[in-house]
């Protein structure tokens, strides 16, 4: 297992540079991200508690959190498992074309969301080349339920595979020679012996995947039909609220998602820190 | 020793449903993009790309990342620098704190610096009592570029660096180099890759960035259209192979950025190896 820096409090002063680069990260993480935040809460401060709770349990915007949350749930399993499975055959196993398609993966984060929204939702239309496959079959992807949940784990592919890719790279050849050599089948010894070790990384990088679908919005608004009740996402609403200067009904409905976001991220950092202190702590 | 996973059946399966899902959904919709831009034709793809809108849009595009890459540089070092070079009550705050960005839906992240820079806005009031605007125009596009940035030359730096550990700039201290001297000979060569990683993901995402853009640019054309602005705007008035042919521009840098970062990772396990 590499060796984690050996990091000593207390001798580590001889560098120079303390104040100067304290001094730069405390200026620009208060300057572009926490003044930023309380903008927010200024407008806020403007509505009553009641005028707050009816914004946001407005029907509307609750049916905008349904979509946005179940289309993200279910984006996050597929990625989990399409993840897994990309994870597993690039670090198993060696076939022309690994390369290319390791570098592939990456593609989602690389390509602007609303190139990924447009093209998604031509491919996914009637007359697209997926959309004229699907619809005589009788399913329909763009503008229902289902483009938004493949725009959103189409946007977070990377997550759950590089995530899960480095752990699985980590592990000692001997956990399954030993599992094998004592009889285990394929099924059994992936279940026993290797999702244990793998799990923390699944569930961080399925964690991240669904924290990103939850507040993407231009790969989704192109292929989502965007219809009222049905298949419009919360960050839409937003963007609708805006563009009718609703600033406060606009800065309600942030709150809700900045703060389920902002707790979701504390969630996994949490989750990400014991499970990084369990695999290396015993070691240092 | 046979190994999980090694019977034949079972790689032969595994391996051709990775290479058939990935085919159906990331090589088909990269393929799409630029099938639909020539779709008409060079000469159409042509007239679209040199377009007086579209050329102002590259023109705005790259100008704001040019802007943005310093910025999360010299951030991105100095967060770098003080989270493992330094111990100090507050540290896992800071770096929880740089995920931030990542978390924020980007139309909540335009929206938070609308409320505060806009007209209604207690800085933004401010400024234009003294004729200064930053939302709808340029600045605004900047500044909500650099938020949704920030992180990703520190998420580079911090891992490398802390495996790094601090004996060789220690040992250039001891021996008297100075602080900044220390920094250019010591610690630069080895984390350049990284950082040149790193700005490559910022200029990706800064040349691309949508929903936070799209909420503080006003998008008018030809003064605050950024080239994703400008792709919706075609799209929407169904100019579906003008829109298409400002993707293939986004999509080729995209591919480059990805070969880019495939030849810096072959690189880097090139020198493991030795």
């Amino acid at each position: 297992m590499r060796q984690l820096a050996i990091w000593r409090p207390g001798s580590t002063r001889v560098l120079p540079g303390f104040g100067l680069s304290m001094g730069i990260s405390v200026l620009f993480i208060s300057l572009v991200l926490l003044l930023p935040i309380t903008g927010l809460f200024g407008q806020l401060a403007g509505l009553s508690l009641a005028q707050y709770w009816a914004i946001i349990s407005e029907g509307r915007v609750v049916a905008s959190y349904m979509v946005t949350i179940g289309a993200a749930a279910v984006a996050a399993v597929v990625n989990a498992v399409f993840g897994l499975l990309m994870a597993w055959v690039l670090v198993r196993y060696e076939f022309p074309g690994k390369r290319l398609l390791d570098a592939l993966m990456d593609l989602p984060f690389a390509l602007p969301t609303a190139v990924a929204g447009i093209t998604l939702a031509t491919l996914y239309a009637g007359s697209g080349w997926m959309g004229g496959l699907l619809e005589p079959l009788g399913f329909q992807v763009a503008y229902t339920w289902v483009g938004i949940a493949l725009a959103m784990a189409f946007t977070s592919i990377p997550f759950v595979v590089r995530t899960v890719q480095p752990v699985l790279e980590d592990l000692p050849a001997e956990v399954d020679e030993a599992a094998m050599s004592l009889g285990a089948t394929d099924g059994v010894a992936f279940r026993r012996v290797i999702m244990p070790h793998l799990w923390p990384a699944l569930v961080t990088g399925t964690g991240l995947a669904f924290v990103r679908s939850l507040g993407e919005f231009g790969a989704i608004i192109f292929i989502a039909g965007n219809m009222p009740y049905e298949t419009e996402i919360t960050a839409l609403m937003i963007f609708v609220k805006l563009q009718e200067y609703d600033y406060a009904g606009a800065s309600a409905v942030a709150s809700v998602v900045l703060f389920v976001s902002l707790t979701l991220l504390l969630l996994i950092n949490i989750w990400q820190g014991r499970f990084v202190r369990r695999l290396h702590g015993g070691k240092g | 020793m046979r190994r999980i996973g090694d019977a034949p059946h079972v790689r032969r399966l595994l391996i051709s449903a990775a290479l058939l899902l990935s085919a159906l959904f990331l090589l088909l919709p990269l393929i799409a993009i630029f099938a639909q831009a020539f779709s008409q034709g060079v000469a159409v793809f042509w007239s679209n790309v040199s377009n007086h809108f579209t050329l102002h849009a590259i023109g705005l595009t790259l100008m704001i990342a040019l802007l943005t890459i310093p910025v999360c540089l010299v951030f991105g070092v100095a967060l770098a620098w003080l989270v493992t070079r330094f111990s100090f009550p507050g540290r896992r705050v800071l770096q929880t704190l740089i995920d931030i960005p990542f978390a924020v839906s980007p139309v909540v992240a335009g929206l938070i610096y609308l409320l505060l820079y806009g007209r209604n806005g207690w800085i933004g009031s401010w400024l234009d009592t003294h004729d200064i605007q930053l939302m709808f125009a340029w600045p605004g596009i900047l500044m909500v570029t650099i938020f949704v940035t920030c992180p990703f030359v520190a998420r580079e730096l911090i891992p490398l660096m802390q495996a790094q550990g601090s004996r060789e700039e220690e040992a250039a201290v001891t021996l008297g180099a100075s602080g900044w001297t220390t920094f250019w000979r010591v610690t630069l060569p080895n984390i350049r890759w990284a950082l040149l990683y790193g700005i490559i993901l910022t200029n990706a995402r800064a040349v691309g960035e949508f929903g936070a853009v799209s909420v503080v640019s006003g998008a008018i054309r030809g003064q605050t259209n950024t080239l994703p602005l400008h792709l919706e705007q075609l799209y929407q008035d169904y100019n579906a192979v003008g829109a298409f042919a400002s993707a293939a521009l986004l999509a080729l840098i995209a591919l480059l950025s990805l070969a880019a970062k495939a030849g810096l990772e072959w690189r880097a396990s090139r020198r493991e190896a030795f």
